[in-house]
């Protein structure tokens, strides 16, 4: 099993490379010269040309690249903002919290609203309740993160005056922005149990179960949840991932100065260094998470387990 | 099961020449008795049409400025009232179903022919073309969908087509995926066998033999990723990297209303229900097409 981690662990390495040959690239293509942009429409091209050459803009793309790599690997350093001159690493390290809590906020929603309705409906297919879920799950999966987040704040800041509309520093101010990124994952979490459920559900060994005379409750939660689970927990996982997505268009709507923010604002101000770091960070996140899902799955199924050693 | 498959699709691939109109009517006959997914094709055939008569429905010119006329709520003149500028929203949600549609279906079209490619090859070839194209692939997805495309607005800049290429690059390794599994499970199969023995080559077994016989995925993916696409598009716009006024792309709408929603939520709310309506209509017609095209899969 510890073998088995640090593989994966090690496995991490391509894909940060993977990734971040692929963003350096991909800015480097970007428009603009970094150094015109600091320096203002005003500077002189001499001091344009100095600052370029200061700044190792001159060297071909593969020897900048290897230099970004070895800072990475080496300090871990991801270098200094065109913009503050900060160090990217602070910056993202001072608002990796943010988005952090955000995530993992509208996960535990997901998991704790979806998983328990999923099942409920499988158990009750085709009742009232089943149908209603189905209904506001469909919708979930049909409303955008930022037309419901401006929704909730209309309804909840504006009209009802309960709830703060931004920030993301005490409860309440965390309510809303987590309940809009959360909706799409609890409807997809929602129907996933269900099907997942359904499928486990008219299998032989749970007629056996009952046959046996077990309780339903044992039936639904032990037998029947525990091996539905690994698609859920796959779900799970994914979604993990369009939440960091979703974190950018949530933390816009609701002024939240996460990493999403940081990307964004970075965008717009040609600050390549810092969008470079905010997406690694978002990669090397959603990795970890998938790393994470991948050993739940050795708990959740003994058989997998047997494949780690 | 494997086998049965493999025999269900070698028969379908021997009946399907002459009779792929007889297929269409097939799974539209399976699909009508899916209320909900035909009244998902009934939205989705009124939006297309109001795409293209856009001109005639729409009451007013989308972009002309009418300052005296700033902020009106929803009224006979103005439906769904006008905004900051005195535009006519109503006229400008019609006009950005053109923008929305045409995202949607472009940027899967980007996808779709990209992921295919990618998918067939690395499917058919396997082996070392397969393990590079996949690793790639890997990388790619490594990322959440809307990151990538964010990076590569940030690289294009603003624009219908940029927009377009962003989105649509950023969906290629769903369908390369799909197509991917599909080419593997069939490519061993007997008909397969045949047309390499009677000399056809590799391209034209791709594309007479494998693509058509995983169409049904894709047609299925592609559904759902026009909402997707949709989706991302908008979102992109709502976060400055995509369309700018005075288009009148729904996401931006949807930006623009935000600085106003205190005292004029028509502003946010109908081009809001505009996307919501459009995906709804896209994903029970995918769900419909799923089940009508694989009747098997339907329990």
């Amino acid at each position: 099993m510890a073998k088995y981690i640090v593989k994966r662990i090690l496995l991490l390495i391509p894909v940060i490379i993977g990734v971040s040959f692929i963003v350096f690239g991909l800015l480097e293509l970007s428009p603009g010269d970094p150094a015109r942009n600091i320096l203002g429409t005003n500077a002189s091209p001499e001091e344009v040309t100095a600052l370029r050459e200061e700044m190792g803009l001159n060297d071909p793309f593969l020897v900048r690249y290897g230099r970004f790599l070895k800072d990475l690997v080496l300090h871990g350093d991801l270098g200094d903002s065109y913009i503050s001159r900060t160090p990217v690493v602070e910056e993202i390290a001072s608002r990796a919290g943010y988005t952090f809590k955000l995530a993992v906020f509208a996960i535990i929603i997901a998991i704790v609203i979806g998983i328990p309705f999923g099942i409920i409906s499988a158990v009750k297919q085709y009742s009232l309740f089943d149908n209603i879920t189905m209904v506001f799950a469909l919708l979930g999966i049909c409303m955008p993160v930022f037309w419901l987040g401006l929704l909730l704040i209309l309804l909840f800041s504006v009209h009802l005056g309960w709830l703060p509309s931004s920030g993301f520093d005490t409860l309440p101010q965390m309510i809303l922005p987590s309940i809009a990124l959360a909706a799409q994952s609890v409807s997809v979490i929602t129907r996933m149990t269900r099907s997942s459920m359904l499928e486990v559900v008219r299998q032989d060994y749970i007629r056996t179960v009952r046959a046996k005379g077990q309780k339903e409750k044992v039936v639904i939660m032990r037998h029947a949840l525990g091996n539905a689970l690994i698609p859920i927990l796959t779900t799970i996982g994914t979604q993990f991932g369009q939440l960091l997505g979703g974190a950018v268009m949530t933390e816009v709507i609701f002024s939240i100065p996460g990493v999403g923010r940081l990307m964004v604002d970075s965008i717009m101000m040609r600050d390549t260094p810092m969008v470079m770091g905010c997406i690694l960070f978002v990669a090397v996140a959603f990795a970890i998470v998938n790393l994470i899902v991948d050993l739940l799955y050795s708990f959740v199924d003994p058989r997998i387990k047997s494949q780690f050693s | 099961m494997q086998e049965e498959l493999i025999k269900n699709q070698e028969t379908e691939s021997y009946e399907r020449k002459g009779s792929g109109l007889r297929k269409v009517k097939d799974v539209f006959h399976r699909m009508k008795k899916n209320k909900l997914a035909m009244f998902g094709l009934v939205i989705i055939i009124l939006l297309v049409l109001t795409a293209i008569f856009a001109d005639f429905i729409a009451p007013y010119d989308y972009s002309t400025n009418n300052l005296k006329d700033q902020f009106s709520g929803p009224s006979k003149e103005h439906l769904f009232g006008t905004d900051e500028f005195g535009r006519d929203i109503f006229s400008r949600i019609v006009y950005g179903s053109r923008i929305s549609l045409q995202v949607g279906f472009i940027s899967v079209g980007i996808a779709l022919i990209a992921g295919v490619a990618i998918g067939a090859v690395a499917g058919f070839y396997g082996g070392k073309v397969d393990t590079i194209l996949m690793r790639v692939i890997d990388i790619i997805q490594s990322l959440p969908d809307i990151l990538l495309a964010i990076a590569i607005m940030a690289v294009l800049g603003p624009g219908l087509a940029n927009l377009m290429i962003a989105v649509g690059i950023a969906a290629i390794p769903g369908y390369a995926k799909i197509v991917r599994s599909s080419v593997l499970s069939i490519k061993d199969s007997e008909y397969v066998e045949a047309a390499k023995a009677n000399g056809s080559s590799d391209f034209r077994i791709i594309i007479k033999h494998i693509i058509p016989n995983c169409l049904a995925p894709i047609i299925v993916q592609a559904t759902l990723g026009v909402a997707y696409a949709i989706i991302n598009a908008a979102g992109l716009s709502f976060i400055g990297l995509g369309l700018e006024p005075p288009t009148p792309e729904w996401g931006a709408m949807l930006s623009g209303g935000r600085a106003y929603i205190r005292d004029f939520p028509h502003m946010t709310i109908f081009p809001g229900l505009a996307i919501v309506i459009t995906i709804f209509a896209l994903n029970v017609l995918g769900d419909g097409l799923r089940d009508a095209l694989d009747p098997k899969l339907k329990q």
